[in-house]
């Protein structure tokens, strides 16, 4: 038997070199092509869910003045504007765009280890969106059943898009999980088993670790989510009654009987917890590689960094419960899940420690990535600290389905990776187009949005200990609701008019760079990571020309005394590195000191 | 690391020397690698379907049935209880067997007995997905459908029907990645490299089967 020769060390070059615009542009099975495939596409389902965010808005701000979003509307787009988010645009964005655009590249690799089921996965993943947005079209519109389906009402008559909304809803997630399957395979294998000649698991980016760790959490988690949509389209479709209960809908009895609307809450969350982390700890990474870049500074504790996505991933397994304290749990259950909650609060608590760390005494440069990345830190923190009221259950249960909660997981899991993503989008622009963007623009854009959202929900949480039910078309006239929070309200839904209508100006600055902005530098940052060391820019076919780079060190090698630069590419051989006027030889102190 | 360090530090150091060095942290196929963890992802659908099951056992209403009576066979006159199951677990594990045999003759390139033990792998794998179908036909016969059970809880006929037919999906869908497999290699087409592939499969295979001894061992023996 012959040895397995690692892939790194085959002097293959890549067999498809594509000719035709279908496969270098279409059926690309280049991950650059993919990335930019899934970006494009997470980010087009992402506007959607934004218009839809702003019609809610404008009923929740002026009731009844437009007479056409009625409530089933509503409902309809509190579901697809939270799916959406959560999963067409968050997960595809970071792992279908950001995995597939940087495991190769900033591991030294020419592609994924099987392309063409990359491949697959986009177009699996079209199909998913596709289907989701067919469900606007068809009689009954899309599912109205809140992003957590929960059954019995997720397929009662009643409930808007009861009928081919559900149906359609759950077939686009069950093929959204085949197709995260396909891509994600290729992410961790890749990671794993296709770096280049001197990229240890200890010397890997963190926004690497970050993305690795979330698609392991979504390979393990997605099988939920996708059993509990088998399980309810049968109960939808078939009549079966794993879900449903015995129960009077609108006045008559159901078909169904001794089903258990509780182990779907169990299966969804056992799902919903880890998604919430694989949306997160891919903008963990991502934001640490752009404050280390633009602060000047290495990373704070890498081997910290490291081992807390490690341990956030594994905890974020024992937690799911925490959704599901009014659902008449056992206390002693209540108890465990609180606990293990405020667990995840210290390895996320030393993350935060270590940004902030990094930035200080840095030679911070204010660019536009920055900012993001400084804004994420804020609204982060924010919602971290409201988290840790919500995992208690005492006080979770008066907070619960108010606009607490609403606040909570839009400053946490909203606007903080979506914040990330715009510090990436902006930070990689230059290697994935070739050209510089607008700062100007770009500034304006962070500061409103930045602004806009705390104007958003800084009020909510207020509301939100007012009683503020979430999910409500209009509020009437209660003893608990003072009309002064309708006048908080028109003032919400003004700021979120004006948060959506500022990111049309990244949509601009993006598409006007791509055809007409300035040529960009190879390396605009002065970063040390693989991708920016490419000989090509943006990187062409096979990523390296005819010889993989070789990695010497760790990737955070910034402002080290001695060194002319105030950084060291990580493919430099260490007696390349100029040196200052009188300094002695450079010496790598290694990734294992900097810990 | 010399032999002496070894001993010093221990085992364990050396494994994480391992995981922890550049290019592949395990020194395998990455084919393998991938299989490995699909199937892993894989035991969680599994996992997540009997999970379902069991709690849903809890929570019915309506009596379980016996499974020993209704999956038995009326042989000769004879009522026998599980014979039918039993034959089939019997020609699955069996197949698993063969299929060792053609991964075995893969490490000695030996084309013909790799793909003949693949076809008797995939002969057998078929036969289970057809005696399937008949216990399927008979309890639909017998009245049993997803959403009623003339023996007791409908939910039974429900996770019945989902999670044999899921598996047998998985069994149907090894068979024909079996066979093209099988006949890649008559045609020569992983002459140039390796015939890992085989492995590769198998591992699929063999997991199709450990689940099955899953089911069984939840659906007919409890
Ligand atoms: C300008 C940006 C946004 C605005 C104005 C906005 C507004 C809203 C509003 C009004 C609701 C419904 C509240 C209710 O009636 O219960 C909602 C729900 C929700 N939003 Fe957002 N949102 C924004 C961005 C996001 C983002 C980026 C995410 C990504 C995680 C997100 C995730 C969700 C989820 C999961 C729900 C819950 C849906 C449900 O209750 O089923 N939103 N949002
Ligand atoms: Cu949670």
């Amino acid at each position: 038997m012959t040895t397995y020769i690692p892939i790194a060390d085959r002097d293959e070059e890549l067999h498809d070199h594509p000719h035709s615009f279908i496969t270098k542009w279409v059926f690309s099975q280049d991950h650059k092509v993919i990335a930019i495939q899934y970006g494009c596409t997470s980010i087009f389902v992402g506007l959607i869910a934004l218009v839809l965010s702003g019609l809610m808005r404008l009923q929740l701000g002026y009731p009844d003045s437009f007479a056409f979003i009625d409530p089933a509307d509503y409902y309809q787009f509190v579901t697809m504007h939270g799916m959406i988010m959560v999963v067409y645009l968050l997960t595809a964005l970071f792992l279908g765009g950001f995995g597939n655009y940087l495991i190769p590249l900033q591991l030294g690799a020419r592609d994924m280890v099987f392309p063409f089921l990359n491949m697959l996965s986009y177009w699996f993943f079209f199909i998913s969106v596709l289907i989701l947005l067919a469900s606007f079209l068809v009689s009954g519109g899309p599912t109205g059943a809140g992003w957590t389906l929960y059954p019995p009402q997720a397929i009662l008559r009643g409930t808007p898009g009861h009928d081919m909304g559900i149906t359609l809803m759950l077939a686009s997630l069950a093929v959204f999980i085949v197709a995260f399957t396909m891509g994600g395979l290729n992410y961790v294998t890749t990671v794993l088993q296709a770096r280049t000649h001197g990229m240890t698991l200890m010397r890997m980016p963190l926004s690497i670790w970050g993305i690795f760790v979330a698609t392991i959490l979504g390979l393990f988690a997605f099988p939920a989510l996708f059993v509990s949509a088998v399980m309810m389209v049968f109960d939808k479709i078939v009549g079966t009654s794993f879900f449903m209960p015995a129960i009077l809908s609108l006045g008559e009895a159901v078909d169904h009987k001794g089903g258990s609307p509780i182990l779907f809450q169990h299966l969804f969350w056992f799902f919903g917890h880890p998604e919430v982390y694989i949306v997160a700890l891919p903008a963990f990474g991502l934001v640490s590689d752009v404050i280390s870049t633009h602060a000047r500074k290495n990373i704070f504790g890498y081997r910290m960094m490291v081992w807390a996505i490690v341990a956030i991933g594994a905890l974020s397994f024992i937690v799911w419960a925490h959704h599901m304290y009014v659902s008449g749990m056992n206390p002693y259950f209540g108890f465990f899940f609180a606990f293990t909650t405020l667990v995840i609060a210290v390895p996320t608590a030393i993350k935060v420690y270590n940004w902030v760390l990094t930035l200080w005494q840095g030679n911070i440069r204010l660019t536009v990535p920055m900012l993001f990345a400084m804004g994420f830190i804020f609204t982060f923190v924010h919602g971290g600290l409201t988290g840790i009221f919500l995992g208690n259950v005492t006080i979770d249960l008066p907070l619960s389905d108010t606009y607490f909660v609403i606040a909570h997981f839009h400053m946490v899991m909203g606007v903080s990776p979506v914040l990330v993503l715009f510090a990436s989008l902006y930070h990689w622009f230059p290697k994935m187009s070739g050209k510089m963007f607008n700062q100007t623009m770009a500034k304006v854009h962070f500061w409103g949005t930045f602004l806009g959202t705390y104007a958003i929900y800084l009020p909510m949480h207020y509301l939100g200990f007012l009683g503020v039910p979430r999910r409500y078309y209009s509020y009437g006239t209660t003893d608990f609701i003072p009309d002064s929070a309708q006048t908080l309200n028109a003032n919400i839904t003004n700021a979120a008019i004006f948060v959506g209508i500022i990111q049309m100006l990244f949509i601009i600055n993006m598409v006007w760079s791509v055809f007409k902005g300035k040529k960009a530098d190879p390396n605009p940052w002065e970063a040390t990571t693989l991708e920016w060391q490419t000989p090509e820019n943006p990187p062409g076919h096979g990523n390296w020309g005819s010889k993989l780079p070789v990695v010497y060190r760790w990737a955070y090698e910034y402002s080290v005394p001695g060194v002319k630069a105030d950084f060291v590419p990580q493919t430099i051989p260490p007696e390349e590195v100029e040196m200052e006027e009188g300094a002695g030889p450079y010496i790598y102190r290694g990734e294992e000191e900097h810990a | 690391m010399s032999n002496q360090a070894v001993d010093k530090v221990g085992h364990w150091q050396t494994v994480c020397d391992d995981w922890g060095d550049d290019k592949q942290a395990f020194k395998v196929h990455w084919g393998k690698f991938m299989m490995w963890i699909f199937l892993v992802s894989d035991t969680f659908i599994f996992s997540c379907f009997l999970v379902g099951y069991m709690k849903v056992r809890m929570t019915v209403t309506d009596p379980w049935p016996f499974p020993s009576e209704v999956f038995a066979l009326t042989l000769f006159g004879n009522s026998i209880p599980l014979i039918l199951i039993a034959i089939m677990t019997f020609i699955l594990i069996t197949s698993s067997g063969t299929m060792a045999l053609a991964v075995r003759f893969s490490h000695f390139r030996d084309k013909k007995r790799i793909a003949q033990f693949m076809f008797i792998t995939a002969a057998f794998g078929a036969s289970f997905v057809g005696m399937q179908a008949f216990e399927w036909s008979k309890l639909i016969a017998e009245g049993v459908r997803p959403w009623v059970n003339p023996f007791g809880a409908p939910q039974f006929g429900s996770v019945f029907f989902m999670i044999t037919g899921f598996h047998g999906l998985h069994v149907s869908i090894g068979v024909i990645y079996l066979i093209t497999v099988a006949m890649k290699i008559l045609k020569g087409h992983y002459d140039k490299t390796d015939y890992e592939i085989v492995e590769i499969a198998g591992l699929y295979w063999h997991f199709v089967d450990l689940v099955w001894v899953f089911i069984f061992a939840f659906f007919y023996l409890w």
